[in-house]
């Protein structure tokens, strides 16, 4: 067993949704770490919920596809039905997250007694992202900030590491891509001490060619406006 | 001119009233007024089938120069309403399903502490 008492209380939340070529290594390598992790398969067609199984994370299944901040609120309702749950890290299943992110993150959430810690990529310039994301990017961020009164420089950040109080009032509604708006929304309402810690995102090949459309974010906009 | 004026700030007025109080309202009161609307719709409907040109009638008096261009405003925010609402149904009936969908996979998975004392398969 590779727990250690500091990563014991911690639960890795990942939405799986089709990325069974790549879900069984993230597990791995999340899991010489993190001993607890969570996949919610969120109705994949192929076999990633039995390949993250296999690799040592608890998997629950949606029966149907239902979306990411579906897949998210699920993994949140199933960690804090665990009574030692104390952190919860929300983790892309593709790759793009790096374990010692989350690391620095749950260092700096403890050290500074915070409740919420997101991961940004515009704090350092490790991660770079193309000129046409980086404005969408941008703009997602500015409206969040305005629509929400917090102050964060890159809101669409799988990354992030939570308290269990915090987590505990969160009820994402917004099944689709408007969720990470709806939780720092969330998150802002209930006046948490939370801060930015600068992550690394990576965009492999894998990644790119999965990657979210630039349209996503009028129909995030849309989805935001008519909740 | 003030005719057309009368039109333009009565569809405009209308238009955002429908969309504000879809926007807001879901209760049973939402759901009464979209059915009188739908039994004064249907009346009127039969009411013109029986004399053509009453929209005509009615145009004039609202400032629009003839009764189809009345009807066709008529159906604009007729349609553009039951956009507003059916998304708003639809939305409503995905976070039920959500809910329902959710409730199995958690009931369905297995839990945290089964794995308790196990030796991980990686």
């Amino acid at each position: 067993m590779t727990s250690t008492p500091t990563t014991d209380d911690v639960w890795l939340v990942v939405p799986l949704f089709n990325e069974e070529t790549v879900i069984a290594d993230v597990v791995r390598d999340a899991r010489r770490t993190f001993p607890h992790v969570v996949v919610v398969d969120d109705g994949s067609s192929d076999r990633g919920a039995d390949a993250a199984a296999a690799a040592g994370a608890m998997v629950v299944r949606h029966p149907v596809n239902l979306g990411q901040g579906a897949a998210l609120q699920t993994g949140f309702e199933y960690a804090r039905s665990v009574p030692s749950m104390r952190w919860v890290v929300t983790f892309d299943a593709d790759g793009q997250h790096q374990v010692s992110d989350v690391l620095e993150m749950l260092e700096l959430a403890r050290s500074q007694d915070l409740q919420v810690v997101f991961g940004s990529r515009f704090l350092d310039d490790r991660t770079t992202p193309s000129l046409m994301k980086r404005v969408i990017l941008r703009l997602a961020v500015g409206y969040t900030n305005v629509t929400t009164g917090t102050k964060l420089t890159d809101a669409h950040n799988g990354l992030r590491v939570m308290r269990r109080e915090v987590v505990e009032g969160i009820d994402i509604t917004q099944n689709r891509m408007a969720h990470a708006s709806e939780l720092v929304a969330q998150i802002g309402e209930m006046k948490v001490r939370y801060a930015e810690s600068p992550v690394h995102i990576l965009y492999t090949d894998y990644s790119k060619s999965k990657g979210q459309s630039l349209w996503n974010s009028v129909n995030i906009l849309v989805e935001l406006m008519f909740r | 001119m003030n005719a057309v004026i009368v039109i333009q700030v009565l569809l405009i007025a209308v238009v955002v009233l429908v969309v504000a109080r879809l926007f807001r309202s879901r209760g049973a009161r939402a759901q009464a007024i979209r059915r009188i609307g739908l039994v004064v719709f249907a009346a009127f409907a039969a009411v013109s089938i029986l004399f053509p040109d009453v929209w005509t009638r009615i145009a004039h008096r609202l400032g629009v120069g003839r009764g189809t261009d009345l009807v066709l405003y008529a159906l604009v925010v007729a349609f553009l309403s039951f956009t507003v609402t059916t998304y708003l149904r639809f939305r409503d009936l995905e976070t039920n399903y959500t809910r329902l969908a959710r409730r199995i996979a958690l009931s369905e998975a297995p839990r945290p502490t089964d794995r308790d004392g196990d030796t991980p398969s990686a």
